[in-house]
């Protein structure tokens, strides 16, 4: 006997329902709009009366309308099939709905999340009589390149007890597989699928660890500079048409982790149909198989339900928390999480919450912290290690970092890529802000070697805005060469071309070998006569360096190549020949008279302990 | 079950309360005031609390008045007979012609399974070089001309709308100025479009409810003639008026604007209209070419931002030309590298030759001392803003690759284009020989 209750009220997709007996909250409910079910969810209760938000277009409902209630917290359905598979943000299966339903998406339109007629070849774990607990392997299935875990249901408590167990053989998703029995005598059937509450975080590990493994995107200015680990967490912000989407996408591509889960949240539909018509057929080199094999893709695309998109990004990353419980390293990308914090907008606003600023409720804070806490690197309990590491994209309102949900999001994550309007003007892809992005992660090329680098950028930067004011004849040549060594670096080495086959992905050992010989490159003193010259030089030295880019790594034409840059370089550096020494880059970058001052009287000084309790105390509210 | 009532609860700005039971949310209303009937619709139930919204506006409607529910929601007359036809805001003829009944279809319907739409893989050609060459339009992309007020959006428009191969042309107009719908009206006619065009306009002077639905008229009726397998261009002029609507829409209806007054759902709200743009798999298309006004040229306001969020691409027009930086086509990669082998090549090399020129003109405008290099520079800049990027220029896509190469050569040598090899070969003009470069052997 379902509990059901009364509408009382509709604005927009919020329904007020009267209802007798008890009402769970974030409990699920069906809103009955004649054969139509509209999925809900109560988000506020208030004596007798409770709020709801339905994830779908309420017009036709009225008031007096009956409203059933599930006792069910809005869950997924997690067990073999998820793998590239296209789901809407309620799991929805929307390959199966377009073939049931035509070109739109009907209201109410249900379809279970995994293929019931699919048979899965099952190999048991375990023999009856053991006893387990939530989390822990029964048997196995083979799922695009691995062994998916059928597990013990996460939600069950307590230790259990294999009565019954099935012999090796093809099983569908809904067919019991093992009878298991509690101390109290409670039994239950199982099979290969179990549901799980999205908005509850899977924590059935031993430890957290440290996340310290970098997640290789092949992308060099992250990988290098700025890197990911697995296990942890990194935003992109960027204002439109920096890029944002085209840099998730190329991770999707070629990050090396086992599954990738892609939430397309309030983003372009294209941008979806891109991944979906194109994994298919791309090959991913790790395992040979397709893309999509290691895929799966929750869209709730711009002009899909609002309500559901806030679910959308919970509903992927309990679908990555389970396939890391099995020990896999699962990479979540989240496009975007400022399109999830504007659907939690419009919610409060139709709550009639007292706003926060720019009208986002105050609880976002603690729920985009709680969000990116999901992910980490984790030991299973029976020791293999598994991992989730998630990447945000955010949209900031025109632009500009300082709005609530990039600061937000600034204090939860672990690597920031700050993608800027100027580099993307320029056509500096991927358009990642060299100053003003960070990680917390190592990378693939130790941190020393990396400090050098930044000085260089930094300063070719500060020679280059100098330049503006007093123009190149007002920049003494050694200022200007560092000024060329900056600018080659960056197109070098931190643009890519992501429409070249082989540009658009570099391995880990090809970044730490390239970013070697520049390193040594740009570390020599070169007998360059004037600006012209020097212009010239490091033009050739950066189409040198671009053709090498363009050469298969561990090729012959990449060591030709590499062998012809290095030579070049070396004809017209400081010493004898061929044979020119090359001097290490922070050499380089004491030369200049205008560094050696710098060195002497540093502009920004860091701020010590003495420093802050001088200040008068009107000053000191920014620590 | 009453579906007529004589009791006006309350009125405040264009909503007014009724007291009514059964009816459904979204549903459509008569008001009979004396001085006409308007349409409403419902936009909130509260027990036997109904709010609509009342397209024409509560000046005049007395609490005694007849509310009459209609028990459908807002809808479309979707047929030929469209075609050729001028209609209002709320879908009534703007023409003196027959109000059409036939096959109704309702307004904002569900959205498109993602899995069924295609990747755009058709170029729309404008015989624009800023926009053929350097950003090129696809079919079911949705693209904004960002600009600002007193520049010729409409008559750019207009000319996308005339030279473009399409089935069919919607025109929704929003907030227009009467003399701006009189030119739009007059130059599809004129160039013999009207006949497969529809218009659905509603001007400044109409009611405010009215310039919301104005885009969605035209963009349902869009999506049918797309099923229907035709190739349709959707033209939106101006969407800061929609957007402005829908400020006062929200502000009268208490709701906590976000920014700028905007409420907090606008690039929802728009991301609805746009998303329409489709390419559906095994039928037509719609492509949306609209028109967003930048108060103050300021393209991080509320509305050119959401809006740059959800298109696929800008056209910057200022100062009477398609800006190439500013302007962008997310979608030209998917179309380009099939037009001509030196497509890509040439556009890349152009546009990075303009933004040296860009550079010089600063450098010029510091007073710092000009090299060789820049007085080429300088000269290219020139000839590109005139042979190409001017407004009045309209020749078709490979005419206008051919003039790209001629200025190079006029204004370069070869190496110094910085362009690849194979196609300086083959493309290069011999000087004073014009087109004979053509012939490889020519080297």
């Amino acid at each position: 006997m379902p509990r059901t209750g009364t509408i009382v009220g509709v604005n927009g997709n919020h329904l007020a329902v009267e209802f007798a007996g008890a009402v769970t909250q974030n409990e699920v409910a069906y809103a009955l709009l004649d054969t139509l079910r509209l999925k809900a969810e109560v988000v506020r209760v208030r004596g007798r009366r409770a709020d709801l938000q339905v994830f779908e277009d309420s017009s036709g409902l009225r008031v007096g309308d009956p409203v059933e209630f599930t006792g069910e917290l809005l869950s997924v359905e997690l067990g073999p099939g998820l793998l590239g598979q296209l789901y809407e943000g309620l799991q929805n299966p929307l390959h199966a709905l377009a073939e049931r339903d035509g070109f739109f998406l009907r209201r109410g339109a249900v379809l279970p999340a995994l293929d019931e007629t699919r048979r899965w070849p099952f190999a048991p774990a375990v023999k009856p009589g053991t006893v387990v607990a939530a989390g822990d392997t029964l048997g196995t299935v083979p799922e695009g390149g691995f062994r998916h875990r059928i597990m013990l249901p996460f939600h069950l408590r307590g230790r259990w007890r294999i009565a019954e167990m099935a012999t090796p053989g093809e099983f569908r998703v809904r067919d019991p597989i093992a009878v298991v029995h509690d101390d109290d005598g409670h039994e239950l059937t199982l099979s290969l699928s179990f549901r799980w509450p999205v908005k509850q975080a899977i924590r059935l590990y031993r430890e957290r660890l440290a996340p310290t493994d970098p997640l290789i995107t092949q992308i060099r200015i992250i990988d290098s500079l700025f890197p990911v680990a697995r296990g942890g967490t990194y935003c992109i912000p960027g204002p439109f048409g920096a890029g944002k989407t085209l840099l998730q996408q190329l991770t999707s591509r070629f990050a090396q982790a086992d599954i990738v889960i892609i939430a397309a949240c309030g983003e372009r539909a294209g941008e979806v149909v891109e991944t979906i018509r194109d994994f298919p057929r791309l090959t991913d080199p790790l395992t040979g198989r397709t893309l999509m094999e290691r895929t799966i893709v929750v869209a709730n695309t711009s002009s899909m339900p609002v309500a559901a998109r806030e679910a959308s990004v919970y509903t992927a990353v309990t679908m990555a928390e389970y396939y890391r419980q099995m020990g896999l390293h699962v990479l979540l990308l989240a496009d975007s999480t400022s399109r999830w914090a504007q659907a939690m907008r419009e919610r409060s606003g139709r709550l009639e919450e007292i706003p926060g600023e720019e009208a986002f409720p105050a609880y976002l804070e603690s729920v985009i912290a709680d969000f990116y806490e999901r992910a980490g690197c984790v030991r299973l309990r029976d020791g293999r290690i598994g991992s989730l590491t998630i990447g945000g994209t955010i949209s900031p309102a025109g632009g500009n970092f300082d709005e609530p949900v990039t600061r937000a999001t600034l204090k939860a994550v672990g690597a920031f890529h700050a993608l800027s309007r100027e580099r993307a003007d320029a056509r500096c892809y991927p358009a990642v802000d060299p100053l003003e992005s960070w990680s917390r992660y190592p990378g693939v090329i130790p941190a020393d070697q990396l400090r050098h680098l930044r000085r260089l950028l930094t300063k070719a930067h500060e020679i280059g805005q100098m330049m503006k004011v007093v123009g190149e004849e007002g920049t003494p040549l050694a200022d200007f060469i560092l000024y060329l060594k900056g600018e080659c670096f960056d197109a070098v080495y931190l643009q890519q071309n992501a429409f070249d086959p082989v540009d658009a992905a570099t391995p880990a050992a090809r970044q730490q070998c390239v970013f070697a010989l520049l390193e040594d490159i740009l570390g020599a003193r070169f007998v360059l006569g004037s600006r012209d010259e020097a212009r010239e030089f490091f033009q050739r030295l950066r189409l040198h360096v671009l053709e090498l880019n363009r050469a298969p790594w561990e090729s012959e034409a990449f060591a030709e190549q590499f062998r012809r840059v290095r030579e070049f370089a070396a004809g017209q550096c400081e010493g004898e020949g061929a044979s020119a020494s090359v001097c290490p880059l922070r050499l380089a970058l004491v030369e200049t008279p205008l560094e050696a001052e710098i060195y002497r009287a540093p502009r920004i000084k860091p701020a010590t302990k003495a420093d802050l309790t001088m200040r008068p105390p009107d000053e000191t509210d920014h620590p | 079950m009453r579906r007529i009532t004589h009791n006006i609860l309350q009125m405040t700005g264009n909503v007014i309360a009724v007291a009514a039971t059964g009816v459904r949310a979204g549903e459509l209303a008569v008001v009979a005031a004396r001085r006409g009937e308007s349409l409403a619709q419902v936009i909130r139930l509260e027990r036997e609390r109904v709010f609509l919204q009342v397209f024409a506006g509560t000046a005049g409607v007395s609490t005694g008045d007849e509310v009459r529910f209609l028990g459908r929601q807002m809808a479309v007359s979707v047929s030929d007979h469209l075609l050729g036809r001028v209609f209002d805001g709320k879908g009534a003829p703007r023409d003196h012609g027959p109000a059409l009944q036939e096959n109704l279809v309702p307004l904002n319907g569900p959205a498109v399974n993602p899995a069924r739409r295609l990747k755009p893989t058709t170029m729309i050609h404008t015989g624009i070089p800023m926009i053929d060459v350097f950003n090129s339009l696809v079919e079911s992309q949705k693209i904004s001309i960002f600009t600002v007020a007193g520049e010729p959006y409409h008559e750019l428009l207009a000319r996308v709308a005339l030279q473009a191969r399409v089935d069919v042309i919607l025109l929704g107009g929003m907030g227009l100025r009467y003399d701006d719908f009189l030119y739009l009206r007059d130059r599809l006619e004129a160039g013999g479009a009207l006949g497969r065009a529809a218009l659905f306009v509603h001007t400044a002077a109409d009611p405010l409810v009215e310039c919301l639905m104005a885009p969605d008229l035209a963009l349902a009726v869009a999506e049918q003639f797309a099923l229907a397998g035709r190739t349709v261009l959707v033209l939106l002029t101006d969407m800061t008026n929609f957007c402005d609507a829908l400020k006062e829409m929200a502000i009268s209806m208490e709701q906590v604007p976000s920014n700028r007054g905007y409420p907090g759902d606008l690039y929802s709200q728009l991301a609805a209209r746009y998303e329409k743009a489709v390419a559906f798999e095994g039928a037509g298309s719609v492509t949306v070419l609209s028109v967003t006004t930048m108060p103050g040229n300021d393209v991080t306001h509320p509305v050119p931002d959401n809006t740059g969020y959800i298109t696929e691409g800008q056209y910057y027009l200022y100062q009477g030309r398609i800006e190439p930086f500013g302007s962008l086509s997310r979608l030209k990669q998917q179309v380009n590298a099939r037009t001509r082998d030196d497509h890509r090549a040439l556009m890349d090399g152009m546009i990075r030759l303009y933004a040296a020129y860009q550079e010089t003109l600063e450098k010029r405008a510091m007073g710092f001392s000009l090299s060789r290099w820049d007085e080429k520079l300088l000269n290219y800049g020139a000839r590109f803003e005139q042979e190409l990027m001017d407004l009045s220029v309209n020749i078709p896509l490979f005419d206008a690759l051919d003039r790209g190469w001629t200025i190079l050569a006029d204004c370069f040598q070869p190496e110094e284009a910085g362009l690849r090899r194979d196609l300086m070969e083959k493309y290069w003009p011999a000087r004073n020989q014009d087109h004979a470069a053509h012939q490889p052997e020519q080297d």
